[in-house]
């Protein structure tokens, strides 16, 4: 039987600079974002000081969790990253979980990872030079002996790299293990049930009766539990790297 | 032809070698995994911190072995229309 595994479909190409190919996990993305988009602006309608309303309660809800969490994590004096940190979350983790409505997860694609780490090590770097400043970065290479400086630039540049495989490793896997162990579910049954004699066994063994259940158990694990992990570490990285960055010889 | 199968036939065992990497994350996350378990069975108080800890080493020990699982998958998907290409 043929199991094929098929990377972001591509609807159409843009012919402007050289082709700009529109994929499904960029229409999945710009969908994510609109839902996250129209999901702030109806939980933020009507917001009352007293008696408040259900709606409001969860906004506030949420919105506390992560000041908390950025709060907890970074101190105080980072209070005004939780905006940042909170629309990673919900972008990564909804990214992840569409595909539990059967969707191509726009987290399966590299390049939606790599944009992400990518303006993390900016703000990463831009942090580093505000606090030192440009000479002081430049001589945090040289730590903790000059012979150090080549090893400390490739620590540096693999932090966006491992950041981003990471993440997309984790949902891709998910992906392809799913597929495989659907495809095998799909075989074993019809294994299984053709051994039964005569017309029966052929009209048994055309019908994969192992898929139903035993898909969804992984599915809880990679689409579920994967997703909502990844975004969680994603954040938690972002967060330390950026408060590390921040830290001065003294504090 | 025969070109082509080598070609092919080292992709493929590329790519089941690049997931012995997986070996390294599973000892590793395992023993953080342990180690948690007595560290929470001392103090159950520090239950939640432990275990957010965990997961957060557990992820980045990780990282070796998606590098050999993309690794694995370029080898298989990539690797062979390339070199193939190159012939």
């Amino acid at each position: 039987m043929d199991v094929t595994i098929n990377g972001a479909r591509v609807y159409f190409e843009i012919p402007i600079l050289g082709g700009i190919p529109i994929t499904s996990s960029l229409v999945n993305a710009w969908v994510v974002m609109a839902v996250i988009t129209g999901l702030c602006i109806w939980l933020t309608k009507e917001l009352r000081v007293e008696n408040i309303s259900k709606k409001q309660a969860v906004a506030e809800l949420l919105v506390n969790t992560c000041q908390n969490f950025v709060n907890g994590n970074m101190g105080e004096r980072y209070a005004h990253f939780a905006p940042f940190i909170g629309a990673l979350f919900s972008l990564s983790a909804l990214c992840s979980l569409s595909s539990l409505l059967g969707a191509f997860p726009a987290t399966s694609n590299l390049s939606t990872e790599l944009a992400w780490a990518l303006l993390v090590f900016g703000m990463i770097t831009y942090t580093k030079i505000k606090t030192n400043g440009f000479g002081g970065y430049l001589k945090g290479f040289t730590e903790p002996i000059a012979v150090f400086t080549p090893f400390n630039i490739i620590s540096e540049l693999a932090t966006p790299v491992s950041m981003a495989f990471r993440h997309f490793g984790n949902i891709l896997s998910g992906g392809v293990i799913s597929t495989l162990v659907y495809a095998a579910l799909a075989t074993a049954s019809h294994a299984l049930f053709s051994l039964l004699p005569g017309f029966l066994g052929e009209l048994l063994g055309s019908i994969p009766f192992l898929q139903v259940g035993v898909p969804a158990v992984l599915s809880v694990y990679f689409d579920l539990f994967s997703s909502l992990m990844q975004a969680f570490i994603f954040c938690m990285l972002t967060m330390l790297y950026i408060a590390n960055a921040a830290q001065t010889d003294e504090a | 032809m025969l070109e082509k199968a080598i070609i092919l036939a080292g992709c493929a065992v590329g790519a089941g070698l690049s997931l012995i990497a997986g070996i390294g994350p599973g000892i590793g996350e395992g023993y953080a995994v342990g180690q948690a378990c007595s560290a929470i069975g001392r103090q159950p108080e520090c239950k939640g911190s432990v275990t957010s800890t965990m997961l957060l080493g557990c992820a980045v020990a990780e990282t070796t072995g998606i590098y050999g699982f993309v690794t694995g998958l370029l080898l298989l998907f990539v690797a062979p229309r390339m070199f193939i290409g190159m012939l």
